[in-house]
This record gives structure tokens, sequence and C-alpha cells, in this order.
């Protein structure tokens, strides 16, 4: 009889614990449940799927098959010691091996606390402040300037009495944007008033009044390891759009131009980390970049359904591994979200509830 | 006139461009015609050869084939000579 012993990856695999946030899907969904889907489905480790929540009915914390354990931490306007505290408590009970939060409003609290996170052993894959905050929908204006990147001019305003000597500087239409979320487009100085306001209320001051592009909206999320090279480009057309301008379907496309663009701006940025490019295409065909969302989008699923699977890419690369740069992506690759009643007990949303813990 | 080299395309009509994400669908008669560009088949070959498979009169088809091609070149389907 003839036996053999050989080495099985799978007996070595070490299981990792993986924190992730923005576990929230409404219609404006937050990246979590996307990230963790793609991390599991990646052969090449097994994870433990620790979700951080904010609010008891973030629908992610329900979905057990994706997350294992969730407990909620502090909103970030609690501050760094808040966060890192209730981080150090699940530290204690999960023993994490890194955290990915996808928040925009959460990372610069997460940015701040890498190096405590890293002396206690969790590790994190994230941009450096400084390039976190080059990117700041305020400071993207002057961040193109510095580096050679189309951006449409903007002004940056804190009352809306400048909203007039603005419009006459940049013109109607313009496009009034909060400083995290949320962006209207206005033709009128009335029109622009109440959008201030509303975006005001919402998501404070400062605002952005940004110039109109017209043409074609092209998402490009993106992967860099930190040292200028883009480890991941996958460029997206949105093929659906609902009314806060969010992609419900949308659709892999091949074009090098988009491709480029991001790598430059990996490479001028040795950005570490996802991130998503919002670039409009002008009817003249120049690529301007909208805007840079410092972390995953929603639908970064798929990038690994194209065949370049970001999440999976980041953990090995947040844990130490040597990830060489995708070359091909499979193009005409669709996805369409959609909505789906997870039904659970009140005795689950009474646990969150009442203990943080589910 | 050329398509470019990158569209994809089906028997039954169906036209996709990887580099806008657009997508067309066409009715068979405009299938055969995308067919034909694929081969590189010049305008006046193309209306030969429809015009004697079909009924159809030649400058009617002509004018009906110009049109098509417009909407090709609109939709970025088509070779920029």
């Amino acid at each position: 009889m003839n036996i053999k012993i050989g080495k099985s990856d799978n007996y070595f695999k070490k299981q990792l614990v993986v924190a992730v946030t923005a576990l929230n899907a409404v219609d404006s969904p937050g990246p979590g449940v996307a990230v963790i889907r793609a991390i599991r489905e990646c052969p090449d480790f097994e994870v433990r799927i620790i979700g951080l929540s904010y609010e008891s009915l973030e629908p992610g914390s329900y979905m057990h098959d994706l997350v294992d354990k969730t407990y909620q931490i502090p909103y970030p306007s609690a501050g760094t010691d808040a966060l890192l505290g209730r981080l150090m408590y699940i530290h204690e009970r999960e023993k994490i091996d890194l955290i990915i939060p996808n928040f925009d409003s959460e990372l610069f609290n997460f940015i701040k606390l890498r190096d405590k996170l890293a002396q206690s052993g969790i590790h994190t894959f994230l941009p450096d402040l400084e390039k976190f905050e080059a990117r700041d929908k305020v400071k993207l204006f002057e961040f193109g300037k510095k580096h050679g990147l189309m951006v449409p001019e903007d002004k940056i305003i804190h009352e809306a009495k400048d909203l007039k000597a603005t419009a006459e500087k940049i013109g109607y239409p313009m496009v009034v944007k909060g400083k995290f979320y949320d962006a209207i487009i206005v033709n009128t100085l009335e029109q622009a008033q109440k959008a201030f306001y509303k975006i005001q209320a919402k998501w404070g001051l400062p605002i952005i009044v940004q110039e109109f592009i017209n043409g074609t909206e092209i998402n490009v999320a993106a992967l860099g390891d930190g040292e200028g090279n883009a480890i991941s480009v996958i460029p997206m057309r949105k093929l659906y759009i609902t009314d806060k301008g969010k992609a419900w379907s949308g659709i892999t496309i091949d074009d090098s131009s988009y491709i480029e663009l991001a790598r430059k701006f990996i490479k001028v940025t040795k950005w570490r980390g996802g991130c998503e490019l919002e670039i409009m295409q002008s009817d003249d065909g120049k690529s301007y970049i909208m805007e840079v969302n410092p972390r995953f989008p929603a639908w970064i699923y798929l990038t690994a359904a194209a065949g370049q699977n970001q999440p999976a890419s980041l953990v090995k690369m947040a844990m130490g591994q040597k990830v060489e740069p995708f070359t091909e992506y499979e193009v005409g690759k669709i996805f369409i979200r959609y909505a789906w009643d997870l039904i659970t007990d009140v005795s689950e949303f009474q646990k969150i509830s009442g203990t943080g813990e589910l | 006139m050329k398509l470019k080299k990158n569209i994809a395309t089906s028997e039954e009509g169906f036209v996709f461009n990887p580099g806008t994400g657009d997508s067309f669908s066409t009715n068979p008669i405009g299938a055969e015609i995308i067919s034909l560009l694929k081969e590189d088949t010049e305008l006046h070959v193309i209306i030969e050869k429809i015009c004697d498979k079909y009924d159809v009169n030649e400058v009617q088809f002509g004018k009906d084939l110009d049109d098509f091609i417009s909407q090709l070149t609109e939709s970025c389907i088509l070779e920029n000579n």
C-alpha cells in the first residue's frame, strides 16, 4: 500500500480574528458586510469575524453566517479614549488580529489609535494621517493642484451669505456638499441656500461648494500598499443610481485611463489601504476626481467577483504578507444590490440593545 | 468603418462596450450588419449583401444604414477614423 503524507495548507491555517465596522445596510449602505463577504471567500485563511456596530439595528450584526460576534462601539464623537477603552475590552475577549474600519467619520480616530493598537498586537492597514487629511473634500482642490490631478474648482464656506459670491465665481449649476456625505446640485441662489442649511443641519460645517461637471460618473476601487504601489484597481460604471446618488447596480469596465489615474493617486500619496475614487469623465473626455473616499466602497465585493479580492489582499498585507499587484480582472461583471428582510427575534435585539454584544 | 476591437457582440444582437459599460440590443438585421462590420466589410458590400438577401430597395436601405452607422458612432461602438 502506498501511503503518502503531505502538508496541507488547510491544516496549518491560523484562524485570524478580523474586526470590521460599517455593518449597516440602508439605502446608502456601509461597506462592512461586503468587506466581510469578500474576506470570507478567500481560501487562503480562516477567519473569525467580529462586527463592530454603532446601533442596535445594523443588519450585519444579525447575519450570523457572516459575523460571528458583534460588539457595539462608541460613536466617533466620543473620542479616541472611549474607543480605545472599548476596543481593549473586546480585544481581551477576542484576541483581535486586525481591525478594518469602513466609515469615513470613524477613520480619524482609528488612525490616531494605530500605534496604540499595534502595541496590543492589533494590526490595521490605514493611510497616514497627513495623507488621509490631504485628500479630504475640503482640501481636494489644493491636493489636485499639487499633484497634477484634475479636480473641479471649489470653495469652502462657513456661512450661507458667502453663497452669492461663490456662485458668481463658480457659476451655476454648482454642487453643495457636506464634509462627510451628501451633495445637492443647485441652479439658483435660493436652491443653494436651502441646500446649505439642509446639509449644515445634518453634517455641520464647513460646506463645500463645487463646480458642476457634466459627464459620465465612474467609480474606482483601489488598494495601495503604502509604498506607492497599487495592488488592485477596479473601475466600475454605475448602471442604476438611487435618489441619493448611490450605485444600486454597476458593471466593471475596461478603460486604462481610470486605472492610470488611480495608480497615480496611490503613487503620489503612498496610500495604504483601500480607497474609492469618484471620477467624472466630462463630455470633452477629461477625467476629474470628484472625491476620494478613504476606505472601501459598499460595492467592494465586485472586486472579488471580478478576480481582484481587495479586502482579502488588505488582510494579507496587514498581516505582513507581500502581495503582488493584480494585473487582470473580468470586464462586464455586474452587481445588482437588493433589499432582503432579515427576520430575527426580539431576544436578539434585546441582547445587543441591553449588553452591547450579540 | 470598423467596430472597435474590444466590442463584444452576440448573435442575438446584444452589443457590449467594455470601455464604457454601455450595452445595446439590435434587431436581427442590426445584428447581421454588426457581424459584417466586425469582419471589416465595406459599407457598399454590406448594402449589396443585405439587398441580395432581403426584399429591400437599395436606396432606402442605404439611408437606413447611414442612420444605423450614426447611432453606432454616437454610442462609441465604431473606431474613430
